[in-house]
C-alpha cells in the first residue's frame, strides 16, 4: 500500500469511529436534529414568538423526507462519482500523464 | 500494481460517501422557516446579494478561463450536496450535518461557493422543509459565505506559514464548518435575545445547541476534505495545476 492509500484508510476509519461512538455511548437519545433543539430554545427564550411563515411544501412524513434526503445524497454522490471515475479512467488511458 | 493502488484510492474515497449516504433520519439543522423575524430575514438576504454577484462572476471566469477545471467545480458542488444531506449523530445526543462548502472554497475561492451553497439550500428549503425560504438569506450567509470565507482564510494562512498541505486542508474545512454553525447561533441569538442576560445569554444557549453538536462533525468534514484532496491530487493533477493548487510549495 502506498502512503496515500494508508492515510485514506486510517482517516476513513477515524471518520466512521467519530460517527458511531455517540450512538454506542448515548443510549437515551433519538439524535433529533439540532434545529429541533433550537426551536425549543427559541420558545423557551421568547414564549410569545410565533413562527410567521411555514414551509410551502412539507414532506407528508418521515419516509418521504428520507426519500428526498436520499435523493439529494444520491444525486451528489452520482455526479461526484462520475467525475472521479472520469478522472481515474483518463489517467489510466493517458500513459505518462 | 499502480493501477491496483489507484483503484484502491478511488474505492476508498467513494466508500466513505456510500457508508454515510445510507444513513438518513428526519431532522434538520439550518435556521427553521419562520423562526427569524422579517426584518432579520431581509437584512441577511441583502447582505448575501453582493457575495452572490461576486460568486456568479467568479464562476463565469472559471467557465471562460479554466474550462478544464469546470468539472472539478461541479464535483465540489456535488460534494456539498452529499455532505449537507448526511445527518450524523453527535456527542450532544443531537444530529447535525456537515456543510461541504469549505473544500470548494479552497480550490475556487470563497465566492464561488456562495452560488453552490444557495443551490443546496434552495433544494432543501423548497423540497425538504429543511431550513426555509424566509431564512434563506441567513442560512446562505452562514453556510455559503461565512463558512467558505473562513475556510479559505485558514487555508491561505496555513499556506503562508508553511503548514503541511493536508493539515491546512483539514483545518480549513473543519474550522469553516464549525464557524458556519457559530454564525447560525449568532443569528438566532441576535433575533431572539433572552429576557435575562439578553443577546449574550441567548448566544451561549444557541452555541451550546449548534456549535457543540458540530465539533465532531467538523472533524469529520476536515478529514473527508483531506481524503478527497488526496484523491484529486492523484487524478486531477492538470486541473489542480490550472487552479494553482500546487503553487506556493509543499
Amino acid at each position: 500500500m502506498t502512503k496515500t492509500v494508508k492515510l485514506i484508510l486510517v482517516l476513513s476509519l477515524i471518520i466512521i469511529a467519530i460517527a458511531v461512538i455517540p450512538l454506542l455511548f448515548i443510549n437515551d437519545s433519538e439524535f433529533g436534529g439540532a434545529d429541533g433543539a433550537a426551536e425549543e430554545a427559541v420558545t423557551a427564550i421568547n414564549p410569545d414568538y410565533v413562527p410567521w411563515f411555514s414551509s410551502i411544501i412539507e414532506p407528508p412524513g418521515g419516509e418521504t423526507e428520507s426519500l428526498l434526503f436520499c435523493l439529494q445524497a444520491a444525486l451528489g454522490a452520482g455526479v461526484f462519482g462520475f467525475g472521479f471515475g472520469y478522472l481515474v479512467a483518463r489517467k489510466k488511458f493517458q500513459k505518462g500523464a | 500494481m499502480m493501477l491496483q493502488k489507484r483503484r484502491i484510492i478511488f474505492t476508498l474515497s467513494l466508500a466513505v460517501f456510500l457508508i454515510f449516504g445510507s444513513a438518513g433520519t428526519a431532522s434538520a439543522m439550518h435556521i427553521m422557516e419562520g423562526y427569524l423575524p422579517l426584518n432579520y430575514c431581509l437584512i441577511w438576504g441583502a447582505v448575501c446579494i453582493p457575495f452572490l454577484i461576486l460568486g456568479v462572476n467568479s464562476i463565469r471566469k472559471t467557465v471562460e478561463n479554466n474550462r478544464k477545471a469546470l468539472m472539478i467545480l461541479v464535483m465540489m458542488g456535488a460534494y456539498a450536496f452529499v455532505l449537507s444531506a448526511l445527518k450524523i449523530p453527535s456527542v450532544t445526543g443531537s444530529s447535525s450535518h456537515p456543510t461541504g462548502t469549505g473544500l470548494g472554497a479552497i480550490l475556487f475561492g470563497p465566492t464561488a461557493m456562495c452560488v453552490i451553497g444557495i443551490i443546496v439550500l434552495l433544494f432543501q428549503a423548497i423540497l425538504l422543509a429543511h431550513g426555509g425560504l424566509t431564512t434563506l438569506g441567513a442560512n446562505t450567509f452562514s453556510m455559503a459565505i461565512a463558512g467558505p470565507f473562513v475556510a479559505y482564510g485558514v487555508y491561505i494562512l496555513c499556506k503562508r506559514i508553511n503548514v503541511p498541505k493536508s493539515v491546512g486542508i483539514f483545518l480549513a474545512a473543519s474550522i469553516g464548518d464549525l464557524f458556519t454553525y457559530c454564525v447560525t447561533a449568532f443569528q438566532l441569538a441576535l433575533a431572539h435575545p433572552a429576557e435575562v442576560g439578553g443577546f449574550r445569554a441567548s448566544f451561549v444557549e444557541f452555541l451550546g445547541i449548534f456549535a457543540v453538536t458540530q465539533v465532531p462533525l467538523a472533524v469529520i468534514e476536515g478529514l473527508l476534505a483531506v481524503i478527497v484532496m488526496k484523491g484529486l491530487e492523484s487524478y486531477a493533477r492538470p486541473e489542480l495545476t490550472e487552479l494553482r493548487y500546487f503553487e506556493g510549495g509543499i
